[in-house]
């Protein structure tokens, strides 16, 4: 089953323990291993397709995360996974380290693709590697959608012993005050999300769903169930919601249900039809019976070449 | 708080000076607190906006919208029958046991004082507006004291703190006469504003510094005490330094 996430920095689950609750996994905002107060306002702003932020993740860093956060959000019981930043491998090492003690977080991703913050010094392979050794949890790659090859940095996030990718964080967009044609945001840039990445998220999730045998939590633009099936489509085993949910906090129940409608609607009997549709392999009838390998969900065979790093 | 949002039918739009009152069937939203917020967001929309409960008639919420913006243009455009989709009450209200409340409102800074003066049972309010025409709003705020610029609603406020120093401004309004306000009475509140994306707590967009850090005004707020928000506040201006502080002006 497709599980439903927030995009990490989407969602406060100390503020609206209902919403968190109303999503498969909740997902924090990205911790680094000092505190950061984030960038100056203006933080914010909506684009003509899109909106931009430039929070600067701020966040209270790891030790104040883990002292005074980790155990309200425990209390929620909802399954959690940790977003993880910095600015080094050994800083993403730290936090995954410390995190590493706690029975409650399943997975952690490995923020390192900010575009509002200076990027890590280190190729996000060797954060995955340096991160790899400091947990046995699993790992997911967090990858902008601009790498100039992003299969290449899945591949190697893969060899790197990633468990698996989220696809993808935002771009960089600015936008102006149309009256005075000044940046609107303080730090002039920030990072566009919404419906204006839903092509570039699909593309991104399509191309390294190809590339790679990992699961790919796809996001980018989802507003509709319409759109998580397009994702699991192209080959995200699972979707977050990320700037929907602040127009529509309780967006997470509806898409659950639309996506339900949408892939029935086709007839397909699971996700993997949609996979198949979309990447042009063999596809079932409409309708057809599924068959045991299938209902396992079973990934039809895919020209992965195993890849030297 | 509620996070669901419901979508509501436009009972009407309607001038009150240069500001549009939109007036949006009530539905099962409660108004909640003078100076609480909605998110609003109509067709066309991708983020809803922050807008202050102005009128809680029978069955209606009403919210008054300067149209600055896009956000801001679609909603005033709204007309009898439309859709908007409704998110609140959201934040914290006015204190409604403040010591011999006074209200005071500079431009839009007016949207949320029409339900405030009513739940508080019509306190003195002080209205500053940039035009004669801007000030037709005052009709929203019965028995309210009017200035237009280049007066600024801070000089009758001196005045009045002068003659009943422990009277609490409550106060709405542009930036510089927030911190007019605050120099004038540390103990007045003031509802604030920052751009918001979510109004709940969960973008981390609206921060703005209050107790010395950068905190989220949608939670923290709207509505927080000057001393939380301005370091050099109540620095007992006189009356006549309050009538020529450049800052104390009345931008909206
Ligand atoms: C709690 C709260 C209550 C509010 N209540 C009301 C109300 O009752 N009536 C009303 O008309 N407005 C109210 N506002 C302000 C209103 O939400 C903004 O004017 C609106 O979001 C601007 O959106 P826009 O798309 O029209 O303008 P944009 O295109 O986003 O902005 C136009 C210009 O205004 C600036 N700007 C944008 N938002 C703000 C802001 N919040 N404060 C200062 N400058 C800003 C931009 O930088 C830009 O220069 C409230 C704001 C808050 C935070
Ligand atoms: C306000 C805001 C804050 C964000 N903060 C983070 C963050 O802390 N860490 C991170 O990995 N991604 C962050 N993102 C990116 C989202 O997780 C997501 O990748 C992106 O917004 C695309 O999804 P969407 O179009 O559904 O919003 C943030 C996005 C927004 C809009
Ligand atoms: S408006 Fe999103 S956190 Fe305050």
């Amino acid at each position: 089953m497709t599980r439903i996430l927030n995009a990490s920095g989407c969602l406060d689950a100390l503020a609206v323990p209902e919403v968190a609750r109303s999503l498969d996994v909740f997902v924090t905002k990205t911790v680094t291993p000092l505190p950061r107060a984030g960038n100056d306002p203006v933080r914010i702003a909506e684009a003509d397709v899109g909106m931009l932020n430039s929070i600067g993740l701020a966040n209270p860093g790891i030790d104040a995360f883990v002292r005074d956060h980790l155990p309200r959000i425990e209390a929620l019981g909802v399954v959690l996974w940790v977003s993880v930043g910095g600015f080094s491998a050994e800083g993403f090492a730290h936090c995954c380290a410390i995190l590493d003690a706690h029975a409650s977080i399943e997975a952690i991703e490995l923020n390192v693709s900010c575009p509002n913050v200076t990027a890590p010094a280190d190729e996000a392979s060797s954060i995955v590697a340096a991160a790899r050794a400091a947990t046995s949890k699993p790992l997911y790659a967090k990858l902008s959608p601009a790498l100039p090859d992003i299969t290449a940095v899945a591949r190697a996030a893969e060899h790197a012993g990633a468990d698996g990718l989220s696809l993808t964080n935002t771009l960089r967009g600015l936008v102006l005050d149309r009256g005075t044609l000044e940046p609107i945001l303080a730090t002039a840039t920030g990072g566009l999300s919404g419906p204006a990445l839903r092509p570039v998220a699909l593309a991104a999730v399509y191309a390294c769903a190809q590339a790679s045998d990992l699961p790919i939590v796809g996001m980018g633009g989802v507003e509709t169930g319409e759109h998580a099936l397009a994702l699991v489509a192209a080959g995200a085993s699972d979707v977050a919601l990320g700037t929907v949910l602040f127009a529509d906090p309780a967006a997470a129940e509806r898409v659950r249900v639309e996506l339900d409608a949408s892939a029935r609607r086709r007839g397909f009997a699971s996700t993997d039809d949609a996979f198949r549709r979309a990447h042009g392999l063999a596809s079932p009838r409409p309708n057809a019976p599924v068959g045991p390998q299938e209902e396992h969900g079973l990934l039809p065979i895919m020209a992965t070449e195993p890849v030297s790093l | 708080m509620s996070t669901r949002s419901v979508a509501l039918r436009v009972r009407a739009t309607e001038c009150v000076g240069m500001y549009t009152l939109l007036r949006v069937q009530r539905g099962p939203i409660d108004p909640g607190l003078p100076g609480q917020f909605f998110m609003l967001r109509a067709e066309g929309l991708l983020l809803p906006r922050p807008m202050s409960l102005c009128t809680a008639a029978a069955g209606e919420l009403g919210f008054l919208i300067d149209p600055i913006g896009t956000g801001t243009e679609t909603l005033a455009r709204l007309r009898r029958g439309d859709e908007v989709a409704v998110l609140g009450p959201l934040g914290h209200g006015f204190p409604l046991d403040a010591t011999r409340p006074v209200l005071v409102g500079g431009g839009i800074g007016i949207a949320p004082l029409p339900y405030l003066s009513e739940t508080l049972g019509r306190p003195p309010a002080l209205l500053g507006f940039r035009s004669d025409a801007h000030a037709v709003a005052a009709e929203l705020v019965p028995q309210a004291d009017v200035v237009i610029d280049p007066v600024r609603v801070t000089e009758p406020l001196a005045d009045l703190l002068v003659a009943s120093p422990e009277a609490t401004p409550l106060a709405c309004g542009p930036e510089p006469m927030l911190e007019a306000v605050a120099r004038l009475a540390s103990h007045a509140w003031l509802a604030h504003e920052a751009p918001m994306a979510c109004g709940y707590g969960a973008c981390y967009g609206c921060v703005v510094p209050i107790d010395g850090e950068l905190k989220r005004l949608c939670l923290e707020g709207p509505t927080v005490r000057a001393s939380r928000l301005y370091e050099h506040c109540g620095d007992a201006l006189s009356p006549a330094q309050a009538r020529t502080a450049p800052e104390a002006g009345v931008a909206a």
